[in-house]
């Protein structure tokens, strides 16, 4: 790696650009939401500048709290089954022989390729009333009852499952959209998981359960730990899941701030609650900074 | 001692310890995983060939959605939108990122490591933020919402993704090549030209074809700087999402993921291709 100093025209004329570019298109509209996160909104929804922290006074307040606690505690759930169905499924691609583990491996990234938005309406589909899934259980009802030979009079009607257009279904498509996130930094980690360690577990008479959850999770932490990071990250910020798939009741904080935006047009009130994900986004990802230079640090040591 | 007892020879099965794709619990887990994960990709390219209305039973196929698809001037007007923003980012995207990436690949300079990190922030943090701060921004500068806001912001959330593709490919390049150039008479742009970009090339490609996907399928930036008049496919579908369920949403949300497949088909095989060379090399 070259110093700067000695290239200097070389380094302006490659890191200039780019970096004008990233300052007015990202950097500086950052600082004007920053700026208007502390004005206030006019009669007519117009921004007024001024220095009140009445905005986010406002985003802690009852109303705005629910949302914002009901925003966690999803985030939290999304995480934890992403992990619960993605941890396996990282161990599957990664023990599984030669070709298979690039095929699973392709299999897992391509949906990610399609549109968010795309995958997010598929689900209506499969969700709704008279969809798929109510349609297998409509089958699993009358198969059931018919296999038990009640008399047609006493057949009970098949209710609906109600899952579309509610905190289930949001659940739900935000695992199906984020779940790639969590597979990919577990398996990246676990492919460099030198298998010996397993084996003198196993040896040594644990179980496989223990092998698991005592020397194999312990020793994939750096991708677990970027995995749910990542889904936690992006699943806090997402609005466009609870949009398609949420009813009018399952409103996130993301859907909160483009509302502010836009039919609401209260911008600093939106400039607030932006900010307020975009420092917990912030200390996330520096406790991330934190936990590996501790971990490399550790492995220094060794 | 389970594991001694799974390896004995003599019963039907033998079980390797570490053999966990051949167990039944992770061969459910690996059915259920691409179950969930292609079901609704499934059944949504399968309805767009369904001739029913309200698209809940089979009824038979047809091409009658595809049809009034094409014939859908909204939607084609939305498509040529966004291949001309996806086409504009991605080009000025990869030289932006092309040259963030060699800068941070090659030199050593002061504040790196905040640079570093400030330059991959518009991947990192939630798309509703930037969507809305660029809105704000743009109504500050009483620059109107239109295709050009569109583009400008694609590209630069597009600049990191090319830029972490080129910084890969940069650090597998061997210095000697360019200093061989140097000893033997050639100047810094004949050698740029001649000898860094061929090699840099296969890295340059996939991060175009890389923000070419990303900047086709976006929908909440574009959300919000977007304006009336510079409607993108992402931004029709949703508004006919929002309107009703229909057939003719499934037909087009089909062909725009034939569309990126192509892309990253000719991504993967170009992918195969270079990596056939390097290992002849």
């Amino acid at each position: 790696m070259q110093n700067w100093r000695d290239e200097k025209n070389e380094f302006s004329i490659l890191m200039l650009p780019p970096a004008f570019w990233l300052v007015t298109f990202f950097t500086l509209p950052l600082v004007v939401v920053w700026v208007y996160s502390f004005g206030n909104r006019g009669p007519l929804g117009e921004t007024n500048l001024g220095f009140t922290l009445v905005n986010y006074v406002r985003a802690f307040e009852l109303v705005h709290m629910a949302i914002l606690w009901k925003t966690v505690w999803i985030t939290i759930i999304v995480t934890a089954l992403c992990f619960a169905f993605g941890f396996p499924m990282a161990m599957a691609i990664s023990f599984a022989p030669g070709k298979w583990k690039l095929r699973l491996l392709m299999l897992v990234i391509l949906p990610f390729w399609t549109n968010l938005l795309i995958r997010t309406y598929a689900w209506i589909a499969i969700l709704r009333p008279r969809g798929i899934l109510n349609g297998g259980l409509k089958w699993i009802h009358d198969t059931w009852y018919s296999l038990i030979g009640y008399g047609v009079e006493e057949i009970p009607k098949f209710v609906p499952w109600e899952i579309l257009y509610n905190d289930k279904a949001v659940v739900i498509g935000l695992v199906y959209v984020h779940i790639p996130f969590m597979i990919l930094p577990i398996y990246a980690t676990m492919e460099k998981l030198d298998k010996s360690f397993l084996e003198a577990s196993l040896d040594l008479g644990s179980s496989q359960m223990r092998t698991i959850f005592r020397v194999m999770m312990p020793l994939c932490m750096t991708g677990i730990v970027s995995g749910a990071m990542l889904v936690f990250v992006l699943t806090l910020g997402n609005f466009i899941v609870a949009d398609v798939l949420g009813g009018t009741n399952s409103l996130m904080i993301g859907n909160q701030i483009a509302r502010q935006f836009g039919a609401a047009r209260d911008w600093p009130f939106g400039a607030a609650l932006s900010f307020v994900i975009l420092y917990a986004t912030f200390i996330l990802l520096w406790l991330r900074s934190i936990y590996a230079a501790r971990l490399e640090q550790r492995d220094a040591k060794r | 001692m389970r594991t001694f007892s799974s390896k004995r020879i003599g019963k039907s099965k033998v079980i390797e310890p570490l053999a966990y794709t051949k167990r039944s619990v992770i061969k459910l887990v690996i059915f259920v995983n691409l179950l969930f994960l292609y079901l609704p990709l499934l059944v949504l390219i399968a309805f767009s060939f369904n001739d029913s209305k309200r698209n809940i039973v089979w009824r038979g196929f047809t091409f009658k959605y595809y049809e009034k698809t094409l014939k859908n001037d909204q939607l084609m007007e939305a498509l040529t939108n966004s291949l001309q923003v996806a086409l504009l980012a991605t080009f000025f995207a990869t030289i932006l990122g092309t040259m963030l990436g060699l800068a941070l690949q090659r030199f050593r300079f002061p504040g790196k490591g905040p640079v570093d990190a400030w330059a991959h922030m518009p991947i990192m943090i939630p798309e509703v933020c930037m969507g809305v701060s660029l809105l704000a921004f743009f109504a500050l500068v009483k620059i109107p919402l239109g295709l050009f806001t569109i583009t400008a912001s694609h590209i630069a959330f597009c600049i990191p993704f090319v830029a972490i593709v080129v910084r890969a490919r940069a650090a597998t390049i061997d210095p000697a090549m360019e200093e061989a150039s140097y000893d033997l008479g050639a100047s810094r742009i004949m050698t740029f030209w001649r000898i860094t970009l061929p090699q840099l090339a296969p890295g340059i490609i996939a991060g175009a074809l890389l923000a070419f996907t990303v900047s086709l399928d976006d929908f909440v930036i574009t959300f919000f700087t977007g304006g009336p008049g510079s409607t993108t496919f992402p931004i029709q579908v949703y508004s006919m999402i929002k309107f009703s369920v229909t057939p003719e949403i499934n037909a087009a949300s089909t062909m725009l993921i034939v569309l990126t497949s192509i892309v990253i088909a000719v991504g993967l095989v170009l992918h195969a291709k270079t990596s056939e060379k390097d290992s002849e090399l």
